[in-house]
């Protein structure tokens, strides 16, 4: 397959003015990515997927991030060609911010197989993902609030009493059920 | 749900299935049937709420999650070898090959090499647990035809063999937790080989027999032959893996195409099947079993000495660089990836994992239209899910 | 023809069912709680700590309580507190031990990572299986009471590691204890501090 710097520039050539960069992973995988602008994505997946050089008709993973620090959550998809059995080209979009700008082109109506895991991604990241066929709640049940990959996720502290020795997890659920907690560790406490 | 004798009620619960009736000014009356969660043909909690016309289905909406406990998570918060044990409650039962891709991930993400021998050993368990699966699938798949007993007991037998010896090497039957970054946990003793050996060589014939109670079966080629045919385009699009890709006819094998381990050292081929059905789907695991086995003897002949574990590589105080990986195996359900990022502290950053069953059901609706509510069952068993990987 | 496939399979199961009250590896089965299948040496339940003589169990635990497998156990079921003092060990050097050590058998998941990451051999996998108890909490929090067994189980349980651990155990030990020796060799060597000039 081309090397990812030949691709970068065939894209630009293709899409001129688009904000495409390529994100340097500096660890010994070396799996160099590209990130696309969001507004472009689709048209840029299509291309990818058709452009006779790379038939990228696979994509394997879809991921959510969440970049706490840098406040973005990116979504990376891993594309492979099972026609030319070459790969993987890794894009990334990446949303405006955490909040209220999380809509990003959904890229299943170019790899099907993005479906389930794009819906995933709203699951657990809260993601919104624009022209998605069926954009529900796949894990967690429908009435479910919060999103809970996201790294400032808090945790529900309605654990049902045992005797753990670890006395955090004791705390929190005594604060969660003050009542209930305390004739249970007096009875199983000698 | 032929009960004259309990009330409506005891039956309508007894059967598992919820219904209503829909209605739909094209159709009539459509029945939504909520089949599942605890349903014995759905393999583990999972519910497949159908619309019948009559028996026919026109639409079908996998629901899961029942298992959910957010492994993903779990893996952010625990050290990396942490995560290893972990990966075993994905698909319990192809623990070996969930320890494989992980340490491949994490092999790829800190350039930790593996000495040879390891390497052989890994191909040697991951073709067993090839095997282990696909016998039970083999099993499985008649129970969901609703031949119960018989052929899965078979299946079970010889599964309970492999399982033994998972059990003498690793010191537990499924949740082996036997990989690690940079070899295997303990070294394969002489009898242990022997015995490996020995069941290898006797695989085939138990194959044989196998496919003298079945394949041939007349009532099995009725109910499965031209039932949830899958066209090779929209398998590639929708990201099916493993022997349900190929049994369309894509040759796309992540031991060819990779090369991972020392699988180009090794000579076998990869079935390809033609119609994409449910009798295909069959086919291509027991003809895959077979190329196993020759694999299996391949190493068994060629296996060096030496160490299993890297000298260098580290147990305590594990490290990687930053930076991201992608690890990815051919499972024996189809592609099982490990994606992580790392940020130099002792846990992964972002730890995610490609399940092969989750993907692979994204066209359990486009399948089963059109078919009956009998053979949704048989479709959903030829996928192969296993719910703990599909739902995680 | 139509229907053969279906006679090859009965032929199949019929040879099964004769064969099983003839051919012994047929049969495939034991009656459990009377017969039972032999344990393979490497088979792990759950993790018990290593003492090294079963008359004081608690005063000879190889644990020293350096909390790596309190901080390593993926499940987290393990809580471990420090003594205030400390005593010897087998080398003779002055070491913590655990003043508490609990593992919760109903959190533990029989992974081995304790095992692999204890610096000191001092707490293996064990074997038993039934361990069914009445009560699900206080009796599956096992004490460090409970927890210690004897190196002389460990070797009835995994001969082969066993014989491992002690051999390597021993060469630590006698490397210890020569050092040790060489380090008061060389302190009774070593020059006096020179002696205050005599008085003239």
């Amino acid at each position: 397959m081309e090397p990812l710097e030949q691709l970068h520039a065939r894209l630009l050539s293709a899409f001129p003015g688009a904000e495409i960069s390529i994100v340097n992973n500096p660890g010994p995988a070396a799996q160099h990515s590209l990130l696309l602008p969001a507004a472009l994505a689709r048209e840029i997946a299509f291309f990818l997927r058709d452009d006779p050089a790379l038939r990228l008709d696979y994509c394997s993973n879809v991921t959510g991030i969440d970049w706490l620090k840098a406040g973005h959550i990116e979504v990376v998809y891993h594309l492979y060609s099972m026609a030319l059995k070459h790969g993987p080209v890794i894009i990334r979009l990446r949303t405006a911010n955490r909040t209220d700008a999380v809509t990003l082109p959904s890229l299943t109506p170019v790899w099907r197989a993005c479906e389930f895991q794009e819906r995933e991604v709203f699951d657990l990241y809260g993601v919104v993902f624009d022209g998605h066929p069926d954009l529900r709640r796949i894990l967690m049940w429908d009435e479910f609030k919060d999103h809970p990959m996201r790294k400032d996720y808090i945790e529900p502290d309605d654990y049902e009493w045992e005797p753990t020795p670890h006395g955090a997890i004791h705390d929190k659920a005594k604060a969660h059920y003050p009542a209930a907690v305390t004739p249970a560790e007096g009875a199983a406490k000698p | 749900m032929i009960a004259s004798d309990i009330s409506p009620l005891a039956s309508r619960l007894s059967s598992g299935a919820h219904t209503r009736a829909v209605t739909d000014p094209f159709h009539g009356d459509l029945l939504e049937v909520s089949m599942g969660p605890h349903h014995p043909s759905t393999h583990g909690v999972f519910r497949m709420q159908v619309t019948l016309d009559g028996e026919t289905i026109v639409k079908l909406k996998p629901v899961f999650g029942y298992l959910h406990r957010n492994h993903e998570k779990l893996g952010e918060s625990t050290s990396y070898l942490g995560s290893m044990p972990y990966t075993d409650r994905l698909d319990y039962l192809n623990s070996m090959t969930n320890n494989w891709a992980y340490a491949l991930a994490v092999e790829q993400l800190a350039g930790q090499p593996v000495p040879e021998r390891a390497e052989y050993l890994r191909v040697i368990l991951a073709e067993l647990t090839r095997l282990l699966n696909h016998t039970c699938l083999a099993g499985f798949l008649l129970q969901d035809c609703g031949c119960s007993g018989t052929p899965l007991m078979y299946a079970f037998r010889e599964r309970e063999k492999i399982l033994d010896l998972f059990e003498a090497l690793s010191g537990s039957r499924m949740m082996c937790n036997f990989q690690r970054f940079g070899g295997c946990r303990t070294d394969a003793s002489p009898e242990w080989l022997a015995a490996a050996k020995q069941l290898t060589d006797g695989y085939g014939a138990f194959l044989d027999e196998y496919e003298r109670l079945i394949t041939g079966n007349e009532i099995l080629m009725a109910r499965t032959q031209g039932v949830g045919a899958l066209k090779p385009d929209l398998a590639i699009s929708a990201g099916i893996t493993g022997p349900m890709l190929r049994a369309t006819g894509v040759d796309y094998d992540l031991r060819k195409v990779d090369g991972y381990g020392f699988y180009p050292r090794f000579e076998f081929r990869v079935p390809l099947g033609d119609h994409g059905d449910t009798y295909d789907r069959y086919m291509i695991r027991v003809l895959e079993m077979r190329e196993s086995i020759k694999i299996i003897q391949q190493a068994f002949a060629t296996l060096p000495a030496g160490p299993v574990m890297d000298p260098k590589a580290k147990l305590r105080g594990f490290r990687p660089k930053p930076g991201e990986a992608y690890g990815r195996i051919e499972g024996p359900r189809g592609e099982i990836g490990f994606y992580l990022v790392s940020d130099g502290t002792p846990n992964p950053y972002r730890y995610r994992v490609r399940p092969p069953s989750f993907v692979n059901l994204t066209l359990l609706e486009d399948l089963c239209l059109g078919h009956t509510v009998a053979d949704a069952v048989i479709i959903l068993g030829s996928i192969d899910i296993v719910l703990g990987e599909v739902d995680r | 023809m139509l229907g053969s496939g279906l006679l090859s399979g009965l032929a199949v199961t019929a040879k099964n069912l004769v064969g099983s009250f003839h051919d012994p590896a047929r049969l495939t089965t034991v009656e459990y709680p009377e017969q039972q299948a032999k344990l393979p040496e490497a088979y792990r339940n759950f993790p018990f700590l290593v003492s090294e003589n079963a008359t004081d169990p608690m005063g000879t635990l190889r644990c020293v309580a350096c909390q790596i497998c309190e901080k390593e156990c993926p499940p987290q079921c393990i809580y471990i507190e420090k003594s205030k003092d400390k005593k010897p060990d087998a080398t003779g050097k002055l070491q913590l031990y655990p003043a508490i050590f609990d593992i919760d058998t109903s959190v533990c998941m029989s992974c081995q990572i304790c095992v692999e990451v204890c610096p000191f051999e001092a707490i293996k996998m064990d074997q038993v299986f039934a361990i069914a108890t009445t009560d699900r909490f206080d009796a599956l929090l096992l004490k460090r009471e409970q927890l210690a067994k004897p190196n002389a189980y460990y070797h009835t349980i995994h001969p082969t590691e066993a014989a491992e651990v002690d051999a390597r155990l021993a060469t630590e030990r006698k490397a210890a204890a020569e050092k040790a020796a060489a380090a008061a060799a060389a302190k009774a060597a070593a020059p006096k501090p020179p002696a205050p000039p005599p008085a003239a």
